[in-house]
């Protein structure tokens, strides 16, 4: 590698992902983890010993668990702590302690002592792994210290077991190790532990002395202590990079070294895998996992697949980019990759095929090694890298053997036969030959590779057993003839070769587009879609549909997530189901049934997420019929799931959107209303009242100084203001009492030219500058009406003409028969109402807009009227004058039999106030 | 008062307009009264007023635009009449060129007060001597220097010229934005924050105490007034 790449140059600037690594830890707890290289060492001891020191400068310390094995030394040093008492979890017929993590974060301690990090929880509890809850600990803020062995790192794990051909099955992936603020290695010869051991002071004699056979064996202690040191070491190694790095301190670091590891469906993929990240470790390099998926992978079973998709998982716990390429040949996709992304080394797992296959297939390392120019290339031979023992034989199993084809491809070499036999003499032999071609072919292209090769091998023995001399033998006489068979053998194989692996494409397309039809389909049928709950139908039963599986889906309502809808429908969730929910919820992760989290919960949950963020969880859950539990879905579905997730996590929010406008428009128009309504009173209360005080105010300083008809001016402004008010305070009464609905008319029949000579008498002294006549049709019928509130909507409207006419302009009322009964027109000689707004005049805070602030008006007076009129049974319209410009109003009452009727209209009655 | 001072009231109210002009008119004042802006505008060119005491809500004309129209060709000093109490609308008025602003209802008393204010105030822009006074206070514009009775007050240039820009305004609101405009410059007429440091420095060089203020008076969210005598 050369040493100069232009990354140097970049060195004297902090690394931007070296000063994000340091400001994560910022709000986070901290976490110290005191590790060892063997039980027995005093982890716990040391842990607890910190604890108390910590204790001892006023740090709020709780112990959240701690093994001591009954060790005596150790349990002294729990005295005085405070205990998060364990949780109780029930586990086929016995009790198990756990960790009570929900009780640690409600007492929210400062530093909480953990034991046993890489311990595996009961099933039920919410996390997995007690590394899992640690995390959860920390990002609350809390800090941790905890213990661990270095068998338990999933790196090592291997080595570990290679070393005391034990295996430990409670790993946890180095990135906690990585991570973690501070690693105190407790260290202690491989001759004092086992003289510990001898003591009795880490196990019981009985079982001291089979631990001392085989786990503690000197060889043994000496091998896990020196990987123990080595990976702290590496840590420290890591830390200063960091260090460095964040603060720009130019340094000799190994630059450029990147390495591709290979993976394949073969279960030995993992310790490739766990290989690799040691290598990288020990470069300092970043690594790929790769997996090229050629046509091949659609032949894999759903167990291959699953465990692919494990292997590239582990690689990215182990701190691996993991990487899907689609590819025709697995040594190009890998070199072109490699190439792309300057990769120095590829690691690639020795192939366990025969000779013969390689021979046929090509081999891919061959491949790999011939090409690969200044790329290193690693291969390995599986044993060194043994997988997890008993992994390939938990192999998943392969689609079940179907014998059809196989029948069909023997029928059909049984007939082809009979026509060779009945044409033998007209055909030459070597042509008898073609006639099996046909089989073949159709057995590979539709049924595959296998029922191929079978009808090859049937056509092959048919040939010689009936067509070649001698027959009904299997031996052959003529050299020729054996030319004519294996070149019938060999035709027929490569064909069948090249139509299955058509028939393979075929297939992979047909998966291809048959999940971006359904995609496309989804997205069409909730795209138009424009309210919450049909939305959230269409969802869950298109995916329940598309998965032929159950499907819920939970919004939050307020601060509780709710089920907004099930397909079968559902509305409850059992407990466990509920708490993965809200974990999904609150972490926008994958949480339940095969998920890292609480994957005791019956189904699987999936954040509804957009860029924005989180919208709802989807919650999937199969009829147990197939497979049984553990692969809910395969990772093809799986991934098309997640792309369903995805559109419909976009529509909710879309609609959650649209429906925010709505609301903010109705807002606004509150808002609006209630400006006016503010606007409206301060400006007609206030202006009487200043015309009142102002007046009031002049009188009391210039008294002696004004002549009598000033005062008497003034005093009479007073009045005339007070009164004015008086009537705007009575709207505000008569509008609260409309609305109140306490509002009670009494309807008596009322003469209705009477009833104006009283109102004309109402306005004379009020609305002075109006010129006001009457006519009332002669014969008109009296009307049903509340007499005061009948005075009120005339005064309202004559004011209201008073208003917007120009003054001195004529105000005619003219009252008529009508087919509804007896209409009472007010007309004016303003400018009229914009058609636009004649519906609008009644609502209440109106005001047509002519000139920006009209006369006093309360935007109330006409809205009144509306109300009082048809409390009195009648209604009200606004038009314009048809003769001239200016506005109608049209009173409607009922007409009511009336003895006495219509004598001429006295607007002379001032007596009847 | 000059007997010829001239005073045009506009009102739509004739209640209003009424006991105004009787008001002002006992006082001496030689008084016009209109009822909308368009009445206005053709009065300040015509009768050539002293003083403007006008309505903000005119049935023609937002008030605020008359103010900007008699604000393009004249200093005539301008008394917003208006019902709205709010801030906004205070510093609007005052922004677009107002001396004052009142809200209704009101004393006459008090409005005579500002009438007054607002008329002395025109005098001394004409006239301003090269030192102002302020009870003990002295402002000598020339030697830059500030006394307060025989001790020298020592302000930063800032500090100077905003208490020269209050002192040419005395007794006059000055809104938030044009102090900042004229002392700090255009591009900073929203930084109130700023302006309110200075302010809180000024009155503690000054001894001036801001719960009773004896020079620098707060009008809240609009600006500051030096008081007037």
């Amino acid at each position: 590698m050369p040493a100069t790449q232009p990354a140097d140059l970049d060195t004297t600037r902090p690394s931007p992902e070296a000063l994000l690594a340091s400001a994560a830890t910022d709000h986070r707890g901290r976490l110290k983890i005191f590790l060892g290289a063997a039980p027995g060492v005093g982890k716990t001891y040391e842990m607890l010993t910190a604890g108390r020191a910590r204790r001892k400068e006023g740090v709020d310390v709780v112990i959240g668990i701690a093994e001591t094995h009954k060790r005596a030394e150790t349990e002294a040093l729990l005295e005085g702590f405070e205990i998060i008492p364990r949780r109780k979890v029930a586990y086929r017929d016995s009790t198990l302690d756990e960790m009570d993590i929900d009780a640690i974060l409600a007492r929210k301690p400062r530093l909480v002592l953990v034991d046993e990090l890489a311990h595996t929880n009961a099933p039920g509890s919410r996390h997995e792994k007690r590394y899992q809850d640690v995390e959860e600990l920390l990002s609350a803020g809390i800090d941790v210290y905890s213990t661990l062995n270095i068998q338990h790192l999933e790196s090592l794990n291997d080595v570990v077991a290679q070393i005391t051909t034990v295996r430990v099955r409670e790993t946890l992936p180095d990135q906690v190790i990585d991570t973690a603020d501070e690693v105190e290695l407790i260290d202690l010869t491989p001759k004092d532990l086992i003289q510990r051991l001898a003591e009795g002071k880490i196990y019981v004699p009985e079982v001291a002395q089979r631990a001392l056979n085989h786990y503690f064996s000197e060889g043994n202690l000496t091998a896990l202590r020196e990987l123990a040191l080595r990976r702290t070491a590496q840590r420290v190694d890591d830390q200063m990079l960091t260090y460095m790095q964040a603060h720009a301190i130019p340094g000799p670091w190994a630059a450029g070294e990147r390495i591709l590891v290979c993976v394949n469906e073969h279960p030995s993929a993992t310790g490739l895998i766990r290989y690799a990240r040691r290598a990288a470790d020990r470069l300092q390099a970043r690594w790929v996992a790769l997996y090229v998926e050629t046509p091949r992978y659609h032949q894999l079973s759903e167990g291959e697949r699953d465990r692919v998709a494990q292997t590239l998982r582990l690689a990215e716990r182990l701190g691996a980019t993991a990487v899907t390429l689609p590819g025709r040949d697995i040594a190009d996709g890998l070199l072109d990759y490699a190439r792309a992304n300057n990769i120095t080394q590829i690691i690639i797992g020795k192939s366990r095929r025969t000779r013969w296959f390689e021979l046929l297939h090509g081999s891919v390392v061959d491949a790999l090694v011939r090409r690969s120019g200044n790329i290193g290339i690693q291969v390995l031979t599986t044993e060194a890298v043994e997988g997890e023992p008993g992994s390939r034989s938990g192999s998943a199993p392969r689609p079940p053997l179907s014998i059809a084809p196989y029948f069909v491809a023997t029928i059909l070499t049984g007939i082809v036969t009979g026509v060779g036999y009945v044409f033998d003499q007209q055909i030459d032999l070597p042509n008898i030959s073609m006639i099996f071609i046909p089989v073949v072919l159709y057995s590979a292209i539709r049924h595959g590779l296998w029922p191929a090769l079978w009808a090859t091998m049937l056509s092959t023995v048919a040939y010689n057993f009936f067509f070649l001399a001698p027959l009904y033998t299997l031996t052959i006489e003529n050299p020729q003839n054996v030319v004519a068979l294996v070149f019938l053998l060999l035709v027929a194989f490569i064909a069948s070769q090249l139509a299955a692996q058509s028939r393979a494409q075929a297939e992979a397309a047909r998966r291809q587009a048959a999940s971006t039809a359904a995609l496309y389909g989804f997205s069409r049928k909730i795209a138009g879609i424009g309210n919450m709950d049909d939305l959230l139908w269409a969802v869950a039963h298109q995916i329940a549909l598309m998965l032929k599986a159950h499907v819920v889906l939970l919004l939050s309502d307020g601060d509780d997530l709710q089920v907004r809808v099930g397909y079968p429908p559902e509305d409850e969730l059992d407990e466990a189901d509920l708490a993965a929910a809200k974990w999904s919820w609150s972490r926008g992760q994958p949480a339940g049934r095969s998920s890292d989290t609480l994957p005791g919960a019956r189904r699987l949950f999936l954040p509804l997420q957009t860029e924005r963020g989180l919208v709802g969880v989807m919650g999937l859950d199969r009829p147990v019929d197939n497979r049984g539990e553990g692969t809910l879905l395969s990772p093809d579905e799986r991934r098309l799931l997640d792309a369903l997730a995805d559109q419909a996590a976009v529509a909710i929010e879309r609609i959650t959107l649209a429906a925010g406008i709505d609301e903010a428009k109705v807002t606004g128009e509150t808002e609006r209303l209630r400006s006016a309504l503010l606007t409206s009173i301060s400006h007609d209360l206030k202006t009487p009242l200043a015309s009142i005080i102002g007046s009031i105010t002049s009188l009391r300083k210039f008294w002696s100084n004004f002549d009598l008809s000033t005062r008497d001016e003034l005093l009479g402004t007073v009045q005339d203001e007070a009164e004015r008010l008086t009537r705007f305070v009575g709207n505000v009464l008569d509008m609260t009492r409309l609305e109140a609905r306490s509002v009670t008319p009494q309807l008596f029949p009322a003469d209705v030219a009477e009833m104006l000579g009283i109102v004309a008498g109402d306005v004379k002294r009020a609305l002075p500058m109006l010129r006001l006549s009457v006519e009332v049709q002669a014969g008109l019928p009296a009307a049903l009406m509340d007499a005061h509130l009948f005075r009120q909507v005339m005064f309202n409207l004559l004011d209201n003409a008073a208003k917007y006419a120009p003054a001195e302009s004529a105000v005619r009322i003219c009252a008529r028969a009508t087919a509804q009964g007896v209409a009472i027109e007010v007309l004016d000689e303003g400018p009229g109402i914009p058609p636009g707004d004649l519906d609008r005049v009644f609502d209440k805070f109106f005001r047509v807009q002519v000139g920006d602030r009209r006369r006093a008006g309360t935007g109330l007076g006409l809205s009144i009227c509306k109300g009082f009129v048809e409390a009195m049974d009648g209604s009200i319209v606004a038009e314009n004058r048809t003769d001239r410009p200016g506005a109608l109003f049209r009173v409607t009452l009922k007409a009511a039999p009336l003895t006495q009727v219509s004598h001429e209209p006295s607007d002379q009655d001032p007596d009847r106030r | 008062m000059s007997p010829a001072t001239k005073i045009l009231i506009v009102d739509d109210e004739p209640a209003i307009r009424r006991f105004l002009k009787v008001s002002l008119e006992t006082e001496g004042f030689q008084i016009v009264a209109v009822e909308n802006a368009a009445q206005a505008l053709g009065a300040v060119r015509q009768v050539k007023p002293d003083l403007m005491i006008l309505d903000l809500g005119l049935p023609d004309l937002d008030g605020l635009e008359v103010i900007r129209q008699v604000r393009t060709g004249s200093a005539l000093p301008i008394v917003v009449l208006s019902v709205r109490s709010d801030e906004p609308g205070k510093v609007a008025a005052l922004d677009a060129g107002a001396d004052d602003y009142m809200v209704k209802p009101f004393g006459v008393e008090e409005l005579l007060a500002r009438v007054r204010t607002a008329l002395r105030h025109r005098l001394q822009e004409q006239g301003l001597g090269p030192v102002f006074r302020l009870r003990d206070l002295a402002i000598d514009f020339m030697a830059h220097r500030v006394t307060i009775g025989e001790s020298e007050i020592k302000l930063s240039k800032r500090e100077f010229e905003l208490l020269r820009l209050l002192a040419e305004h005395a007794g006059k609101v000055m809104t938030h934005r044009q102090i900042l405009t004229a002392v700090w410059g255009e591009a900073h007429h929203d930084d109130v924050e700023y302006l309110r440091v200075y302010v809180r420095q000024l009155r503690l060089k000054l001894s001036d105490d801001p719960v009773s203020p004896r020079f620098i008076e707060t009008e809240p969210g609009v600006g500051y007034r030096l008081k007037g005598e």
